[in-house]
């Protein structure tokens, strides 16, 4: 919970978090280290010198660390735990739905646990996501189109097996689609964050929902655009929101875009845990203000009630949490634990 | 090869190199801190070190640098071979082995790459040509030339028109990229959107604003490119590394460990006998 100054309450679902494990006994090969590496460098490149982290923090924070750094240290009122399985790289998976779940299981009202599936697995990954649907009741998945697998070089939400991972998924009552449209490998020889299919899907599949994360950077001219024609395509702020204090002029002209052409009520925060921590990350966008000049130039404001949105009622709107009642909850489990 | 025999030729190459970008940023390479390395011989041949900010960053946009620096270090008349060689990069043999025997990219890469890369180069071409146009229209704007007067010219008038040190520069970066939005000849409009079609004065200021979006997200990830690249080897600005030695221990001992493609076959097997995982 983010108390502003005048004492408004402002509940935070923190769109995108991870419980990894990158320790080195878990690398599978230098890919591993490789891959932990690169997030480390994303994390200390963009986060206030204050709020880094030494690299075996990083690499295995453990679950106590991360109830603290979003629920106690942080303003987190709940959080959505988004799988990478990475078993190429990491013996144990780098940060299965399993894994994820230890986390949903100690804090049932704090999560909520999201799965993944690859079109690629065939009919035998359709048994397994409904056996992920009823294990966990997932109501939403992370998929990564540019994951590479034996021959394939990524896939597309409008390949044919996609389709039917997505009509199942609607089945399932899995209506949240978080589509990882950033930085990425491969494929090898094209754009490899073209955002284009999002739009095929979107039309197909009106009752699901999109949710771009990293809302297509570094193709924020593409995305916006797609987005802006379909109701149901959302933009996830996790990697973009960092700017804010490296760069706070291009993260003004991004939140400025995205506000004109997809507007408040369709973009999610996330602090991509353990990149970042959403301490420092929303004391700064509670904090910050649009440009006299952006303002003008888009006519586009980012106000109070565009935070709030951004910080929590969007996410709750997907994922039919009632805030006034997860409140009470989360409020009568805190004074329940104080008491013994 | 003897090294640092002859810095009046590195400087040359230097020079050349300078003149490759990478094409997402659309910034010489040289700026980026990307060339880590220039020797030369003093039978003629030149290599090149170079090194990007992720051991990610994508094969695509790395050949397509390689390529680059090797034809930009052939244009000096007394260069006899060159060699470009990457460091700590999942695709560094594939590239460096397409470097040393001239293949093109879908024959260095093989079944890993459906295409070549004349689409990417288009592409991120286009790109760069809005950008360059969005800062030539701002500078022209700002020395007080009026939108009429500037969507009125053709480019023999564009060429002709006086302008400082900075407006040449930006001038001149734009002309580079204008034949990849059609017609170019002296007589043509000067300021045309992507597609060839001239600007109208009232649709201008949407016509920059689609611009600027380009420009902001390129700004934004060279931005994120450059502080990787500092986070990555420990530098504090990669602008005043540009020319450093490469990293110790830089090149990635292959022997060690399988190649990403070796690996990503012999986990077709492992994927094939295990349940799926998702």
């Amino acid at each position: 919970m983010y108390k502003t100054a005048s004492g408004e309450e402002i509940f935070v679902i923190d769109g995108h978090t991870h419980m990894w494990d990158a320790a080195p006994d878990n690398h599978k090969n230098i890919h591993g280290k490789q891959f932990i590496d690169c997030f480390y460098a994303y994390h200390t490149n963009l986060s206030p010198a204050e709020n880094r982290w030494p690299k075996d923090k990083f690499e295995n924070y453990g679950p106590e660390a991360m109830y603290h750094d979003l629920f106690v240290d942080g303003y987190d009122d709940m959080a959505i735990l988004q799988p990478t399985y990475l078993k190429d790289f990491y013996t144990r998976g780098f940060n299965t739905t399993e894994q994820n779940a230890v986390m949903k299981q100690r804090h049932p009202d704090r999560f909520i646990l999201n799965g993944a599936f690859d079109p690629r697995d065939g009919e035998g990954g359709l048994e397994a996501l409904s056996a992920l649907a009823e294990t966990f009741k997932i109501k939403g998945v992370k998929l990564y189109t540019a994951e590479w697998k034996g021959e394939s070089k990524g896939w597309k939400l409008t390949d044919p097996w996609a389709q039917r991972y997505l009509e199942h998924c609607e089945k399932l009552g899995i209506v949240n689609i978080h589509v990882h449209k950033g930085p990425t490998i491969i494929p090898l020889n094209r754009d490899a964050f073209d955002v284009a299919d999002i739009d095929d899907a979107a039309t197909s599949f009106p009752n699901l929902n999109f949710i771009v994360e990293h809302c297509g950077l570094p193709r924020l001219d593409d995305f916006c655009w797609i987005a802006t024609q379909e109701s149901n395509v959302y933009g996830g702020l996790a990697v973009a929101l960092p700017f804010i204090h490296t760069r706070p002029g291009y993260f003004a002209h991004v939140i400025s875009e995205l506000l004109f052409w997809i507007g408040p009520d369709k973009l999610l925060f996330g602090s991509d845990y353990g990149i970042w921590t959403p301490r420092w990350l929303i004391d700064k966008f509670m904090a910050f203000e649009l440009p006299d000049e952006v303002k003008r130039e888009t006519g586009v404001d980012l106000t109070l009630e565009a935070k709030r949105k951004i910080l929590g009622l969007n996410a709750a709107r997907l994922y039919g949490i009632d805030v006034a009642a997860q409140r009470k909850k989360l409020a009568a489990s805190a004074s329940r634990v104080a008491a013994e | 090869m003897a090294a640092q025999q002859l810095p009046g030729r590195e400087d040359e190459i230097r020079a050349l190199l300078a003149t490759v970008s990478d094409p997402e940023l659309d910034e010489p390479v040289t700026e980026l801190g990307f060339v880590t390395a220039i020797r030369v011989s003093a039978e003629g041949d030149v290599e090149i070190g170079f090194r990007l900010p992720t051991y990610w960053c994508a094969a695509n946009f790395a050949f397509m640098m390689a390529e680059d620096m090797r034809a930009a270090a052939f244009g000096a008349a007394w260069v006899r071979g060159v060699r470009v060689v990457l460091d700590e990069h999942m695709y560094a043999e594939a590239v460096n082995r397409g470097m040393a025997e001239g293949l093109s990219f879908r024959e260095a890469f093989g079944a890993e790459a459906n295409d070549d890369l004349a689409e990417v180069r288009r592409i991120f071409t286009m790109k760069a040509f809005q950008r360059r146009q969005l800062a030539l229209i701002e500078h022209l704007r700002a020395a007080g030339v009026d939108a009429e007067s500037i969507l009125g010219l053709d480019l023999a008038s564009l060429r002709r028109m006086p302008l400082d040190a900075g407006g040449d520069l930006l001038r001149a970066r734009y002309l580079e990229k204008r034949a990849i939005a059609g017609a170019a000849g002296l007589a043509d409009p000067a300021f045309v959107d992507g597609k060839g079609e001239p600007i109208a004065v009232d649709g201008l200021a949407a016509h920059l604003r689609a611009c600027r979006r380009v420009a902001v997200n390129g700004e934004f990830n060279g931005a994120l490119c450059r502080g990787l690249l500092a986070a990555r080897y420990g530098e504090d600005s990669c602008r005043a590394a540009g020319m450093s030695e490469p990293a110790p221990g830089g090149v990635m001992d292959s022997s060690r460990e399988p190649s990403f493609v070796d690996f990503l076959r012999a986990a077709v097997h492992e994927r094939a006998a295990a349940v799926p995982q998702r």
